[in-house]
């Protein structure tokens, strides 16, 4: 019985690959993200005042992520098992680089300058702690041992201790997290769940009195009661809900948001480029995306159950997980149930580094779900 | 590789990470709720909240001020308008640290402490997210320096608009009035709708009292701003209605002549259109710039306004309640002859004092130190060498109530409704005013006082032209008005009642009389007959300030010089067919005959030569023919 449905199982994706012949292409998951691009692109086109050069930046950083994600998708994944580590020390390097000759903003130093464009690091973490935790707790027994956990929670931590010195506390939080996720679904033991759980909740006291800044908890402060200070912290957070709140069910109409159009809302191409949506395409447009959300992370979920390898299993897995993990930040903070931390709003926020990232992530997906079926050799 | 895996147990490692992933599903699928109920909850059951916060974020409805109606004189020469001037002004909410904006802008254009100290008096009053005004009157090169450093002054405007300007100046000061900023006693009384946008009203005078014509209507637009402020477009728009133009009876030219013919003095002139009751000019002197008062006056030129012993500030002409002296002679004269008291037949003999029969105290005459006006002296005589004793006399005759009753239609002791604010009513005193006023009983030496023009009698500038253009027009009760038409539309003339029943030859008698007074070789102004080409009737006045006990002499140089008589002067021209009525009093002049009377001959003059230039253009011969005519009016008074 088992070993019947474990036949079929590996079956499917092989009669998938026959399809897209050599290419190593996941036509599901091209389809979605190919809609979420136009989708992202036509909401950024509004929320960047109708202006041409972001969605042209936009796009020239969408078809190179295509072109990267089909070069990811043909390697084998198991030379992506075995490289993950060049991957994530590169990713570390990067991360140490910019602590020095970072350049940024408002006080925070995020960007490495490389001439034609910037690059943020940070980002590449997102994809690098998964790969690199994959890599390391496939090759180890499962569920990981408390020696294994600790490992894997020190490849964590590193890079989120980095980003976090930038400072920039919403991309190392998502990073922590992606680690967690990635040893969750490896089989993390209920009682590390529940230490892990604990020490983070020890953590926040110390979090708020030694590394937060002080705009940093002001945000959570604003989080808590956002009409004490309309004009200061909280005009963001004000703003952003009178924009989702007024586009009600149908919306007001592509680039008739007024909350947009007329600058009153915010960072409104790149974090809260969903209140634009909402505004301007309503309750409807917020469930289209979120359908289109759904089925995505239902497919690297289909693609994760699927894998022929563990690595491949915990890598998918954990991409669809962490996906989930930046919609919801981000339409939480935006709406004003989540402080804001600073967290894009996968593939239709402004950024060409997140954009490079999740599209790598999508070439290792597209790779582990073409997977040649080495499973049927042993057998 | 493959050693690895032949230890591991793929079975038991897909089967954890299935259900770790289904768990994972399932949390996400809670999560996923969360966020759908949150916008589900915002967009769907607080849409309206929302969608009002929306609109209040960006739709922003700015009055539109009306602009001001422009004053005229009768000759449509610009008495009051409009001009553009720059005014900086900083919006509280925009500007970031006030103190630090306020020493950079200062360190660009020349700011006074006065200035900054009046702004943040301002600010105190100023509503959240309206201008408040730092600065008027940028010069252009001021306006310049600011528009070159705009970025660096966040919360600064630099707004044109129009204020009030009045290119006359000291002249018309008093009778116009002036505008300025609405103070909180004001904003208590106004409709705020109106004036949303306008920050003057009318303080004094036309100003004041037409403000309701001259304020127009306010507009609106609805606008959609962005959120810093700037106007996007406008989404609905109601014109303001420009407020009415007044056409005043003053005449500017008439009006430059009184206010200059009383450099240095302090007084009081009215001229009236006979015809119609305008007021051709009107002048209260020391005058000021009204200018100053527009953008918010410096506390240094208000107190010296203030504190000044001319009373700069003080409007004579309606508010100054004098006695009017020797010229309420006429009236009294006219109303002895109606009453039947005497006729002109009654003569009395006057030795320069009179006797009241049980009062020890004698009433002197002004000339009693050259023993009186002698033997024979009848009403005539009285009025053109201005006998008091023959008053005196004929005062007591009538009695109190007799001269109150008549001369209230004269126009003395009540309002004369004339369309100015603060209008006094000055006293015209009777039995009954004396009970009320005082709680005493009247006495024949009241009335003796009264009879020549003093005691508690008072009268205003304005009341004594009105009541010499009754004279002048046989009692035609017209009410003295500024306002000659608004919006082109004239405004009626008003007759306050039927003429009062007096008989023509006696007013021959009296408007003869009068023209003895300038005419005649005794008269008392008869110094200004000099060349005079056309006829003029009037009389002269003298008024005590202090009260001299009747056995002491007048001592001009015993006293100081603010308490020296009062110089009076009414007349009225052409004799024959009256135009113009005057009265004038030049505040411690002393002599009506001396100070006073020049002053009308030169308004008169400027009166005559106007109004013959308009209706006869040729010139000269006519002017000659004129001459000629009046020439003859006066050969008819030579030979009576």
């Amino acid at each position: 019985m088992q070993h019947n449905d474990f036949v079929r199982r590996i079956q499917s994706p092989g009669g998938d690959r026959k399809k897209s012949g050599s290419m190593h292409i996941d036509f599901p998951l091209l389809i979605l993200l190919l809609a979420l691009c136009v989708f992202g692109l036509m909401v950024l086109y509004s929320a960047g005042g109708q202006d041409l050069s972001y969605i042209t930046r936009q796009s020239i950083f969408m078809v190179a992520g295509f072109f990267i994600m089909f070069t990811v998708a043909q390697f084998e994944v198991r030379y992506w098992e075995k490289w993950a580590f060049v991957f994530y020390g590169l990713g570390l390097l990067l991360l140490i680089a910019v602590l020095f000759f970072g350049v940024g903003a408002k006080g925070a130093q995020r960007w490495l300058d490389i001439g034609f464009t910037r690059l943020q690091p940070a980002e590449f973490m997102k994809v690098g702690v998964p790969l690199m935790l994959a890599a390391y707790l496939s090759k180890r027994f499962i569920p990981p041992t408390l020696k294994h956990i600790s490992w894997a929670m020190v490849l964590t931590l590193l890079p989120a201790m980095l980003i976090m010195r930038q400072p920039d506390l919403g991309t190392a939080l998502l990073v922590f997290v992606s680690g967690f996720l990635t040893l969750f679904l490896a089989g993390l033991g209920v009682r590390y769940l529940v230490i892990i759980f604990l020490t983070s909740i020890a953590a926040v006291p110390i979090m708020w009195n030694f590394v937060l800044h002080d705009y940093q908890k002001q945000r959570i402060l604003t989080l808590l009661s956002p009409e004490q200070d309309k004009l200061g912290s909280g005009w963001n957070i004000v703003q952003s809900k009178t924009a989702i709140g007024s586009g009600g069910l149908n919306g007001k109409g592509w680039t008739e948001g007024t909350q947009s159009q007329l600058s009153f809302l915010p960072e409104s191409h790149t974090d809260f480029i969903i209140s634009v949506l909402a505004e301007e395409f309503g309750l409807i447009g917020i469930l289209t995306l979120l359908t289109l959300y759904a089925l995505l992370i239902a497919r690297c979920s289909f693609i994760a159950l699927n894998a022929q390898s563990q690595f491949g299993r915990l890598l998918a897995g954990s991409l669809g997980l962490i996906f989930f993990i930046y919609v919801f930040v981000n339409m939480g903070m935006v709406s004003g149930i989540l402080p804001v931390v600073g967290a894009p709003l996968p593939m239709i926020s402004y950024g060409g580094t997140a954009i490079l990232t999740l599209f790598i992530g999508f070439g290792l997906l597209m790779a582990i779900s073409t997977e040649p079926n080495r499973m049927r050799k042993t057998l | 590789m493959m050693y690895k895996e032949a230890f591991s147990d793929p079975a038991r490692e897909r089967r954890i990470f299935a259900s770790r992933l289904i768990f994972s599903m399932f949390v996400m699928l809670l999560m996923g709720l969360v966020i759908i109920s949150r916008y589900f909850d915002l967009q769907i059951n607080r849409f309206q909240d929302f969608a009002t916060d929306s609109d209040n974020n960006r739709i922003h409805v700015r009055p539109a001020p009306p602009t001001r109606g422009i004053i005229y004189d009768r000759n449509w020469e610009i008495i009051a308008d409009n001009r553009p001037t720059s005014n900086l002004a900083i919006i509280r909410e925009r500007a970031g640290n006030l103190d630090q904006l306020i020493k950079k802008i200062g360190s660009l254009i020349t700011l006074s402490n006065s200035d900054i100290k009046r702004f943040y008096t301002r600010l105190k009053r100023q509503k959240p997210f309206e201008s408040t005004p730092l600065k008027f009157n940028l010069t252009e090169k001021e306006q310049a320096i600011l528009a070159v450093n705009q970025h660096v002054l966040g919360g600064t405007k630099i707004s044109a608009r129009l204020t009030r300007f009045y290119p006359k100046r000291k002249i018309f000061t008093h009778v116009v009035g002036y505008v300025g900023r609405i103070n909180e006693r004001e904003s208590n009384i106004i409709n705020p709708v109106n004036y949303s946008g306008t920050d003057s009203i009318g303080k004094t005078g036309i100003e004041n009292f037409y403000e309701g014509s001259l304020l127009g209507e306010v507009g609106s637009e609805q606008v959609e701003t962005n959120a810093r402020g700037r106007v996007m477009r406008i989404l609905d728009q109601v014109n303001p209605v420009p407020g009415s133009d007044l056409q005043l009876h003053l005449d500017s030219q008439l009006q430059k002549v009184a206010y200059e013919a009383f450099s240095g003095k302090r007084g009081s002139l009215v001229a009236i259109e006979i015809e119609t009751g305008g007021v051709l000019a009107m002048v209260s002197a020391p005058s000021y710039d009204p200018n100053l008062f527009v953008s918010s006056i410096s506390q240094k030129n208000y107190d010296f306004l203030l504190n000044s012993p001319d009373k700069p500030m003080f409007n004579r002409s309606i508010k100054g309640q004098y006695p009017p002296g020797s010229t309420i002679k006429p009236l009294f004269g006219l109303i002895g002859l109606q009453s039947h008291s005497i006729t002109t037949e009654f003569k009395i003999e006057d030795p320069g004092y009179f006797l009241m029969e049980g009062i020890e105290r004698p009433w002197r005459d002004h000339n009693s130190e050259r023993g009186g006006h002698g033997k024979g002296v009848d009403l005539a005589k009285a009025i053109i060498e201005s006998c008091d004793v023959f008053f005196y006399t004929m005062g007591v005759k009538i009695g109190i109530d007799t001269l109150a009753a008549n001369s209230r239609s004269f126009g003395l002791g009540q309002k004369t409704n004339i369309d100015l604010p603060g209008e006094r009513s000055g006293i015209m005193p009777s039995k009954i005013w004396k009970k009320q006023a005082r709680g005493a009983s009247w006495f024949d030496g009241d009335t003796i006082n009264v009879s020549i023009g003093q005691g508690f009698m008072l009268t205003t500038p304005l009341q004594l032209a009105v009541m010499t253009a009754r004279i002048a027009s046989r009692g035609d009760l017209i009410q003295p008005q500024i306002v000659k038409s608004i919006d082109g539309v004239d405004n009626p003339i008003i007759k306050i009642a039927e003429n009062p029943n007096i008989s023509e030859k006696h007013w021959d008698y009296i408007h003869d009389s009068m023209r003895g007074v300038v005419h005649s070789a005794r008269g008392t102004a008869r110094r200004i007959n000099e060349n005079l080409t056309y006829t003029m009737a009037a009389k002269t006045g003298t008024a005590q300030v202090i009260s001299i006990k009747a056995t002491d002499e007048y001592d001009r140089s015993k006293i100081s010089e603010r308490q020296w008589d009062h110089a009076l002067f009414v007349a009225f021209a052409p004799a024959e067919d009256p135009k113009i009525a005057i009265a004038l009093i030049v505040e411690n002049g002393e002599h009506g005959s001396s100070a006073a009377a020049p002053i009308a001959r030169s308004v008169m003059d400027a009166y005559i030569k106007s109004t013959t230039m308009k209706n006869e253009p040729q010139g000269l011969a006519t002017t000659n023919a004129s001459y000629l005519k009046f020439s003859r009016g006066y050969g008819t008074y030579a030979a009576q």
